[in-house]
């Protein structure tokens, strides 16, 4: 998962100071682990030398100075490209599916979430279309076969998220109660 | 796509008030596997239903090999099913009174064949899903994926042109789901039979060549480019 696109995506919403954002990203972030301030800042720093955000104001409310960061025209456009990229299928990026997912919300709305999900499940079928015809293959061995179904394993859940969040961002008051 | 052995455009199909099927087209050529997947209720059973001539659209053609299937009486559709077309449902479609080689030999007899070839083919079917050794048991006596070879085997015994399989695992574990599959695959590239497979499981949409995934009646791709 790639934390300097999460925190484009948590500044697309409006400038923040690195504490809000460390803030921010915990709370949207679940399943991540806490934020370090120093990577916060570290972060920031190489995303303001690359263009992507840029210093705004500052202020003093009661405390030490604090600056805010916003969203450059760069920034954004970065955000998008991520948002748009599908993530190559394999085992174990379920993380930075939900990241994608969850991000797309925060700076757009379900429409984005669910146009990248479709464009990422069908990537996953593909995969494991392929992992099926090598698992058929009469020369795969064992070790093949058995790792090929590693791999499905996990493509298979990851899809059935995905066709579960297709369905929920698609109808977002259709919450689980009703 | 010209080489479509079953197609069909602008399927409209409802129950009462509420529409199963709203404008939906589709097509499968011979030997292709096409897999239609989606939610409970998203149609796909529906769907099936009409390609298989077991249902009438209220709208829209079902074309099998230039024939108009969805304007054929019932006794035409049903001719169509036993010798051309053949269906593999989840479970629980054998007789249970029946051996495995009765079962097999069964829709052979419905179609006028000789007892004697009739059973010929069943015992070359059962063996060829690797079960010529359940020939003489009954449904009872055999395991879920037993069972399901041995409706595999009578689905095809007709050598129908286009299978219908509807959630055929769905009953299933992992390994036993798995073995129907690699025998449905085999088979179906081996005769060239089309397969229309529903399955709301991703990994068993991943025996198919390609995916048709439905949303409320309606191709998804369509929906989302709609939503656009």
């Amino acid at each position: 998962m790639s934390t300097s696109h999460v925190l484009l995506g948590l500044l697309a919403e409006g400038p923040k100071h690195g504490y809000e954002l460390k803030r921010a990203h915990d709370a949207h972030m679940p399943r991540a682990k806490p934020l370090a301030f120093g990577q916060v800042y570290a972060t920031l720093g190489r995303l303001q030398r690359d263009g992507l955000v840029a210093e705004g104001d500052r202020d003093r409310e009661g405390g030490p100075e604090r600056t805010s960061f916003a969203l450059t025209a760069q920034g954004r456009e970065r955000l998008d490209a991520w948002l748009s990229e599908v993530e190559a299928p394999a085992p174990f990026v379920a993380s930075a599916l939900l990241a994608k997912v969850v991000v797309a919300l925060l700076a757009a709305d379900g429409r984005r979430a669910g146009v990248y999900l479709a464009a990422q499940r069908a990537a996953h079928q593909q995969r494991l279309r392929e992992l099926t015809a090598a698992k058929l293959d009469p020369e795969s061995g064992l070790g093949d076969v058995i790792a090929a179904d590693f791999a499905i394993s996990h493509l298979d859940a990851d899809l059935r998220w995905m066709d579960t969040t297709i369905a929920r961002v698609a109808d977002p008051n259709r919450g689980v109660r009703s | 796509m010209n080489d479509a052995i079953l197609s069909a455009r602008g399927l409209v199909k409802s129950y009462g008030n509420s529409p199963a099927l709203r404008g939906v087209t589709f097509e499968v050529a011979a030997g292709e596997i096409v897999a239609v997947t989606g939610p409970s209720g998203c149609g796909k059973s529906t769907l099936l239903h009409c390609l298989s001539g077991i249902l009438r659209p209220d709208a829209g053609e079902v074309v099998y090999r230039e024939q108009r299937v969805d304007l054929m009486p019932e006794s035409a559709r049903a001719r169509l099913r036993r010798s051309e077309l053949g269906v593999l449902f989840q479970f629980g479609q054998l007789v249970a009174e029946l051996t495995a080689a009765e079962n097999v030999s069964l829709p052979l007899l419905l179609a006028g064949t000789g007892r004697r070839a009739a059973r010929t083919a069943a015992l070359t079917w059962l063996d060829r899903l690797g079960v010529a050794e359940l020939a003489e048991q009954r449904p009872g006596e055999m395991s879920g994926g037993q069972q399901q070879r041995v409706a595999l085997a009578r689905a095809l015994v007709t050598e129908p042109r286009v299978l219908f399989a509807d959630e055929p695992t769905g009953a299933l574990d992992t390994l036993a789901g798995e073995q129907v599959m690699a025998h449905l695959v085999r088979l179906a590239r081996a005769h060239r039979t089309a397969v229309v497979l529903v399955t709301h499981e991703p990994r068993i949409a991943g025996y198919a060549d390609r995916e048709v995934i439905m949303r409320d009646g309606e191709l998804a791709d369509v929906a989302l480019a709609a939503a656009r």
